[in-house]
């Protein structure tokens, strides 16, 4: 169910539509398929087709990957990617949702699968004929960019963690990658933030629900926000912020949530929204007030930066290039491709896995032509797409200042 | 000069004539139908798009409530292709006189239209725009009706079953010999050229011009006095079922959503002309604000265009002295001139309203085939048009489906209203038309927010590169219909579109330059 009203509000966004087509120069995937028409076809005109109670026969709209950039480009203020959103919730309620999307929709349920058998199952995503049967069976492209199961849990680590205890209190949201596949960044983050005099408290926390929005499953995708925000707001009730590392999940908690779940009225997420950064956006705040540490040591190294689309979403430019930018040695390419292609969950699926790859491509190739050897990107998923179509490393932007700090 | 000859000469391309040219082919007349513009450009082009439940005449006119509530459900038969399902609710608003209510169920109940009532807040899951202050709520039956599918489905039927179908011809003449009317000379608007139709009896079914039409056979006394009103089409449907407010029926208090759009309507202003248009800004100011009453937050909402039309109120001085000209009865009015003036082979329809098109073809021909003296039964209500035998209704997002399956294998012409280029080559052929306003009330082209802005030109390109259509008759297309446009957009020049306006004007006028083509 959306609510209807909300819903309605949404939709009378599109009577903003002057039709200049910015939106459409701007949408990665209608640029590199003929399959999806684009941001205006499917937001703006087809929901005038579109009427409560009566679902149109539609199916191209399931190939927005809903990255954002549409939404953030139109100069009129339409909601497309929103439209888009619900619009998919409306095709996969009439369709039904594959068993694919439910299970690739929950990292949380993958992660505690996977990580006491890492090695067999990151063997098992490794090997060829296990990938060929993946595909067959459940839709997972055989050469997606899956990621490898770290085989332990960054929980774990944070439990027995001795906790400074002095400074100034901040909440520490590392999200289901960090948990289950890079729980090394998570370590990283409280480390610099440490070293920045904060004492970082890590409550129990789960999945943010954002896969599974964007694979249409709101209901849960309801659940699992609520959830983490109910376990996070008695923190931030007397003003403590959180902070996060995954850039696409505190884009949920901060705006997504509650514009495409239609969460406005749900108090506990309006107030952790409020007190959400992206860990680059504290840091360079920080720096802007004059309290960063900056006692970088250099690093000789050329890296490029891709802001990716969710980055892009939180409206607050580009810290990281900020911050990298302060450490000595480091040599920063900027680049300017539109996005990765892969859009959290979107370039795993079999159908859609060349998509991502050509709607990846300029990135990749600006990546080549850039000369660095290493990318920085605030997003884990952007990150394994960008290893797999470049073959280099990619890394977070704190994982950089984390070398510099020499932590 | 040229000559036809047929059974029925019938004068109007509305939905009644045409509704009289079908009912008669059917009855294997053989019928000439002329109408001065294109078919259902007169009132029947400008209507609201409500296929009435008889609600809103349950108290006022219980005949005329009885006539809708019959009929709507015929056409919901007949016609199930051009007719949205959407039903209907009479809602009580805070602004209305609680006291109607009982009288409008006890109204619907007496006069035989179906009329449930409901709790306020199902309304208001159901429609949730809806003004959430709604005290009652009654469901009824009403429908939305895309007219010019309707027109042309029963235009086209009849010239399947041998019946020529005039457009752009207009009657400049009756011919009367003596105390008969033998036919009427009509002139070609687009050649000039004038041809004579001679038929064994001619029915006026000219609506609000029915008066013009009967001076000229030299009958005077036809008193048609037209009522214009006003509507104002949103550039989306804020609600998907009709909302009527539940009162004695006044101003803009009915919102209808119809294909893409929702609109509001109408008002009622005695004229003297019935090609009189004019719009007051007052009006559309005053629409809007009762739009606000039904659907709080409609002010902010993007406005497409205004038009008016007028009613053909059929007015008889010496039996009704009613002035205000809502109060003059809605039923339709059949003269027999033969009973009436002494004139045979000549008769007038008009009055009623769209909705009860088929009864009065029905009343009209049975008239026709007794003068005649050849009694043939009217088989209308049982036979559907084409494109309705399967009797599933039309639905706002038949196009979306259809858009979809052909992605990838037809272009897209005109994208608010999703009409891809074949269909377009296609209607401009069967058509023989390089006039872009036939083509728009046949697919709705440049209906929707731009208002042709962006598609027009790509339909103009078409036209230049179809074989047998020359440069200077694209060109003056193209000017034409955005000049007809250009007529209903002004009044709400507002908001988002306003904002449409000036880029679809820096187009227009300054990248494109084409008020200098040639
Ligand atoms: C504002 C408004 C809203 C309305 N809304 C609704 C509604 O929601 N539902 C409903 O059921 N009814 C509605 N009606 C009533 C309904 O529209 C009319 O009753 C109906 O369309 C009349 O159809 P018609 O064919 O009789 O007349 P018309 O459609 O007017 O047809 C008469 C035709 O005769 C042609 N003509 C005139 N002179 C000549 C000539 N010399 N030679 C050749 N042709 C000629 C005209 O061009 C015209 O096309 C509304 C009316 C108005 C004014
Ligand atoms: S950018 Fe905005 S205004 Fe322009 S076409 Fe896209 S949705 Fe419409
Ligand atoms: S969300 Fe991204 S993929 Fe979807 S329409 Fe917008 S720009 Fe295109």
């Amino acid at each position: 169910m959306i609510d209807d009203l909300f819903h309605e509000r949404l939709r009378s966004s599109l009577d903003h539509c002057v039709k200049c087509t910015i939106c459409e120069t701007a949408c990665p995937v209608a640029n590199v398929t003929p399959l999806f028409p684009g941001p205006k076809y499917a937001g703006p005109q087809a929901e005038r087709f579109r009427a409560h109670g009566q679902p149109a026969d539609e199916s191209s709209v399931d190939y927005c990957s809903g990255c954002g950039l549409c939404t953030m480009s139109c100069p009129q203020g339409v909601k497309i990617a929103e439209l888009n959103a619900h619009a998919r919730y409306a095709v996969k309620q009439r369709k039904g949702v594959p068993l694919r999307d439910r299970l690739i929709a929950r990292p949380t349920v993958l992660g505690r699968l996977g990580t006491p058998v890492a090695p067999i199952a990151n063997a098992m995503l490794k090997a060829r004929p296990a990938r060929v049967l993946a595909e067959r069976v459940l839709g997972i492209h055989r050469d997606a960019p899956v990621p490898r199961f770290a085989g332990r849990r960054f929980r774990t680590w944070a439990r027995r963690r001795q906790a400074p205890g002095v400074g100034t209190k901040i909440v520490y949201f590392h999200g289901c990658g960090t948990e289950y596949y890079e729980p090394d960044v998570g370590e990283k983050v409280v480390a610099v933030l440490e070293h920045n005099g904060y004492s970082v408290e890590i409550p129990e926390q789960d999945c943010c629900g954002l896969p599974l929005q964007s694979n249409g499953l709101f209901e849960d995708a309801r659940k699992y926000v609520q959830r983490l925000a109910r376990a996070l707001a008695p923190h931030a009730r007397d003003g403590t912020l959180i902070v996060g590392n995954a850039t696409s999940c505190t884009l949920m908690l901060k705006r997504e949530a509650r514009e495409i779940l239609g969460l406005e009225d749900d108090p506990d997420l309006a107030l952790v929204s409020r007190q959400t950064y992206d860990i680059c956006e504290l840091l360079l705040e920080l720096h802007d007030r004059g309290q960063l540490r900056t006692d970088f040591e250099p690093v000789e190294e050329v890296v490029a930066y891709h802001a990716p689309c969710q980055q892009q979403g939180h409206w607050i430019g580009k810290p990281a290039l900020e911050l990298l930018a302060l450490v000595p040695g480091l040599d920063v390419r900027e680049l300017d491709a539109r996005c990765c292609g892969i859009a959290g969950t979107y370039g795993f699926k079999r159908e859609k896995y060349q998509i991502a790859m050509d709607a990846g491509a300029e990135l990749f190739n600006q990546v080549e032509a850039s000369g660095a050897r290493v990318v920085a990107c605030d997003s884990e998923t952007c990150r394994w797409q960008i290893e797999h179509g470049t073959r280099r490393p990619s890394v977070h932007p704190i994982e950089l200042l984390h070398q510099a700090y020499r932590l | 000069m040229e000559k036809l000859s047929a059974d029925v000469l019938v004068i109007g391309g509305g939905a009644t004539g045409a509704g009289v040219a079908w009912d008669a082919a059917l009855r294997g007349l053989d019928v000439v139908l002329v109408e001065r513009g294109d078919l259902a450009t007169g009132t029947s082009g400008r209507f609201h798009g409500l296929l009435h439940s008889g609600g809103r005449y349950a108290v006022k006119d219980p005949s005329a409530a009885h006539e809708c509530a019959r009929e709507n459900g015929v056409v919901r038969h007949v016609a199930a292709d051009c007719v949205e399902d959407t039903g209907g609710l009479f809602v009580a608003t805070p602004f209305d006189d609680p006291a109607y209510a009982d009288r409008f169920a006890e109204g619907c109940r007496k006069t035989g239209v179906p009329c449930e009532e409901i709790e306020p807040a199902r309304a208001l899951r159901e429609e949730p725009r809806l003004n959430p202050g709604i005290s009652r709520a009654f469901r009824v039956p009403d429908g939305s009706i895309e007219v010019w599918k309707l027109v042309w489905a029963l235009a086209r039927g009849a010239q399947d079953r041998g019946a020529r179908v005039l457009p752009y011809h207009e009657v400049v003449a009756v011919h009367r010999g003596g105390d008969q009317v033998h036919g009427a000379r009509v002139r070609n608007t687009r050649t000039g050229q004038e041809l004579d139709v001679e038929a064994a009896v001619t029915v006026s079914a000219s609506g609000a011009w029915a008066g013009q039409i009967a001076a000229m056979a030299g009958i005077e006394g036809v008193h048609v006095k037209p009522g214009r009103g006003i509507m104002i089409a949103m550039s989306h449907r804020l609600v998907n079922t009709v909302i009527n407010r539940c009162q004695l029926p006044t101003d803009g208090d009915i919102i209808v959503p119809i294909e893409t759009v929702c609109v509001i309507g109408t008002t009622d202003v005695g004229t003297d002309d019935p090609d009189d248009h004019t719009i007051i800004q007052a009006e559309v100011d005053a629409m809007l604000e009762d739009g606000e009453r039904l659907v709080p937050g409609f002010k902010q909402a993007r406005a497409l265009r205004v038009w008016t039309g007028v009613r053909p109120l059929f007015e008889d001085r010496k039996e009704n002295g009613a002035t205000d000209t809502r109060d003059v009865t809605r039923a339709h009015a059949l003269l027999d001139h033969r009973e009436r003036d002494g004139v045979t082979g000549f008769f007038t329809i008009t009055g009623g309203k769209l909705t009860t098109y088929r009864l009065m073809a029905e009343e009209t021909v049975d008239a026709v085939c007794l003068q005649l003296g050849d009694a043939r039964p009217c088989t209308t209500s049982a036979e559907p048009l084409a494109g309705s035998e399967n009797g599933e209704y039309h639905r706002v997002g038949d196009r979306l489906g259809r858009r979809e399956q052909r992605l990838l294998d037809d272009q897209l012409i005109c994208e608010c209203e999703l009409i891809p280029r074949k269909r377009i080559e296609e209607t401009i052929r069967w058509r023989g038309t390089t006039d872009l306003d036939d083509l728009r009330r046949l697919l709705r082209l440049g209906m929707g927010p731009c208002q042709g802005g962006f598609c027009i030109y790509r339909v103009a390109g078409i036209l230049h590169g179809l074989d047998g259509i020359d440069t200077p008759d694209a060109n003056a297309g193209l000017i034409d219909y955005v000049r007809e446009r250009w007529k209903g957009v002004w009044p709400v020049l507002y908001g988002d579109q306003l904002r449409q306006a000036r880029l679809d004007e820096w187009i227009y006028q300054g990248v494109l330059d084409v008020e200098h083509l040639q």
